[in-house]
């Protein structure tokens, strides 16, 4: 792999100042804030569990990335496709990677700086009552992580096409069985018949374990792990792709 | 020096580009010359990297576009057909990305960046979206990225199509004046631009050279002495041509 210096810096730089430029940004900001908001408080009734602690925020940032980040992540590479500067990108000194690294970084800097708009919950669980730190911590490194996953897969479907639209649907689509693979009500359903290595093995698969684990603070390497090799996966597709058909 | 050597390009079973080999000096402007469809897109598209050959290479300024492609890619300026860009950006903005992706940093990038804007005329719209400008400044932001690293290969996929006449007097007079430290490949369907520019000429048809030379020489090759005639002959192959007036 390339180091992150140089092109991958200035494609940084433009990537990020295209997402905070545009009033889509915002848009986005402010849905993520309310909807998990809304699904916290509303949902899950934050204020009458009597717990003075962060499950019932983060539990639904699966769900919400779902939707939210194949939106924040389809005009990656597909409008550069759309617009032909694919073309002028990689004519320019840049490797392959230096681009990917680059648009990727972009925005996971971006869904970063959406999650920390949430830090208000954080004050008003510690005004409540003295909330587990160690989970806190746990909850926000693995929304983070899950949110990089997310985004991965968006930037995979986003150099298939040059159409937005079919990006978001196939990310939503990716995220969906990735996600699914590990909820209680589908390995509850899978058990019913199947083994329980095959279970497990799916279950594996899917964000909701690993993500669970890091939400109880429990920092685990292998849910780091997990993570870091679907987003290392996903980016390795995309380099296969945008290798294969620059032109399409 | 820019030397092409022997490309080919298939997408699936269309077979768009055919052994392709020629060699231009600086100095010295060349003309793609060829109908829509004849492969002067793909060709340039192989030479400046964005598309990997089928077979064969380009060597540009002695570096190999195919096993050295970094390299090859620091020597060229490229203006792809449409000449596309970020639109959203203003031109300053856009300038500086360009520069700074080249490895421009700090007073150098400035500079860099404000010797293009001069060039190419852009002083007026430095501060405005690209997407609001008007054909003319937009083909000349594209220049001017182009030109921004004074590379010594400059490629141009029909750098004036779709200006008027006006804005095409001014690209024209841009590259002729670039024209003695530089390669520069241009494509055209526009046969009097190659009268107005290009010191040779290639025509290619499907995917194939089918004439080189000064466009004096072409034009001695038709009775007529005029380049429509021997374009049509050429690009048409065996297909009767009428005569029109
Ligand atoms: N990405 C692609 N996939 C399939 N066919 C292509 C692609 N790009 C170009 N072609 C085909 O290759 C031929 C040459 O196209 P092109 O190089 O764009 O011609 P020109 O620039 O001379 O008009 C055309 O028949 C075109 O349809
Ligand atoms: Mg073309």
């Amino acid at each position: 792999m390339t180091c992150f210096s140089g092109p991958a810096w200035a494609v940084y730089k433009r990537e990020v100042r295209a997402y905070i430029t545009s009033p889509v940004a915002y848009v986005f900001m402010v849905v993520f804030l309310v909807l998990t908001a809304f699904l916290t408080f509303s949902v899950s009734n934050f204020y009458e569990n009597n717990q003075a602690d962060l499950r019932s925020f983060f539990m639904w940032h699966p769900w919400v990335y779902l939707i939210l980040v194949p939106a924040a992540a389809m005009r990656l590479w597909a409008e550069e496709r759309r617009t032909g500067t694919i073309e002028l990108l990689l004519t320019l000194p840049i490797t392959l990677n230096q681009a990917i690294l680059g648009k990727f970084f972009a925005a996971w800097t971006f869904l970063a700086a959406a999650l920390a708009l949430t830090f208000p919950i954080v004050i008003t669980t510690c005004y409540l009552g003295a909330p587990d730190g160690g989970a806190i911590v746990g909850g926000y490194l693995g929304s983070l992580l899950l949110s990089g996953a997310y985004l991965a897969v968006g930037m995979l479907t986003s150099a298939m096409t040059r159409n937005q639209v079919i990006s978001f649907v196939l990310s939503v689509v990716i995220g969906f069985f990735l996600l699914i693979a590990g909820w209680p009500p589908v390995t509850g359903m899978l058990a019913h018949w199947a083994p329980l290595w095959l279970v497990d093995g799916v279950a594996a698969f899917s964000f909701m374990a690993h993500f669970d684990s890091l939400q109880r603070g429990v920092l685990d390497l292998r849910d780091l792990a997990y993570f870091a090799s679907v987003i290392v996966f996903m980016l390795f597709t995309a380099h296969v792709v945008l290798e294969n058909r620059r032109a399409a | 020096m820019l030397e092409v050597r022997d490309l080919h390009k298939r997408f699936g079973p269309i077979h768009a580009v055919r052994g392709v080999s020629f060699k231009v000096e600086r100095g010295e402007v060349l003309g793609f010359l060829g109908p829509n469809g004849a492969g002067k897109s793909t060709t340039m598209r192989m030479i400046t990297g964005f598309l990997p050959p089928s077979a064969g290479t380009a060597l540009v300024n002695g570096h190999d576009i195919v096993g050295d492609t970094l390299a090859a890619k620091r020597e060229i300026g490229y203006l792809p057909e449409n000449s596309p860009v970020y639109g959203e950006m203003t031109v300053l903005q856009f300038l500086r990305f360009v520069a700074e992706v080249r490895g421009f940093k700090g007073v150098a990038r400035d500079a860099r960046v404000e010797h293009a804007i001069t060039q190419c005329h852009l002083e007026q719209v430095r501060l405005q979206a690209i997407e609001t400008l008007s054909k003319g400044y937009k083909q000349r932001t594209g220049l001017a990225q182009a030109i921004l690293h004074d590379p010594a290969v400059l490629i141009m996929d029909e750098p004036t199509d779709g200006l008027d006449p006006n804005q095409k007097q001014v690209v024209r007079a841009m590259i002729r004046e670039m024209a003695l430290q530089k390669v520069i490949v241009l494509s055209t369907h526009i046969l009097e631009e190659v009268d107005a520019i290009c010191a040779r000429v290639i025509v290619i048809a499907h995917g194939q050279i089918v004439a080189n030379g000064t466009p004096a020489e072409l034009k001695a090759r038709s009775p007529s002495g005029r380049l429509e005639d021997v374009f049509h002959t050429l690009t048409l192959g065996d297909e009767p041509v009428r005569k029109v007036g």
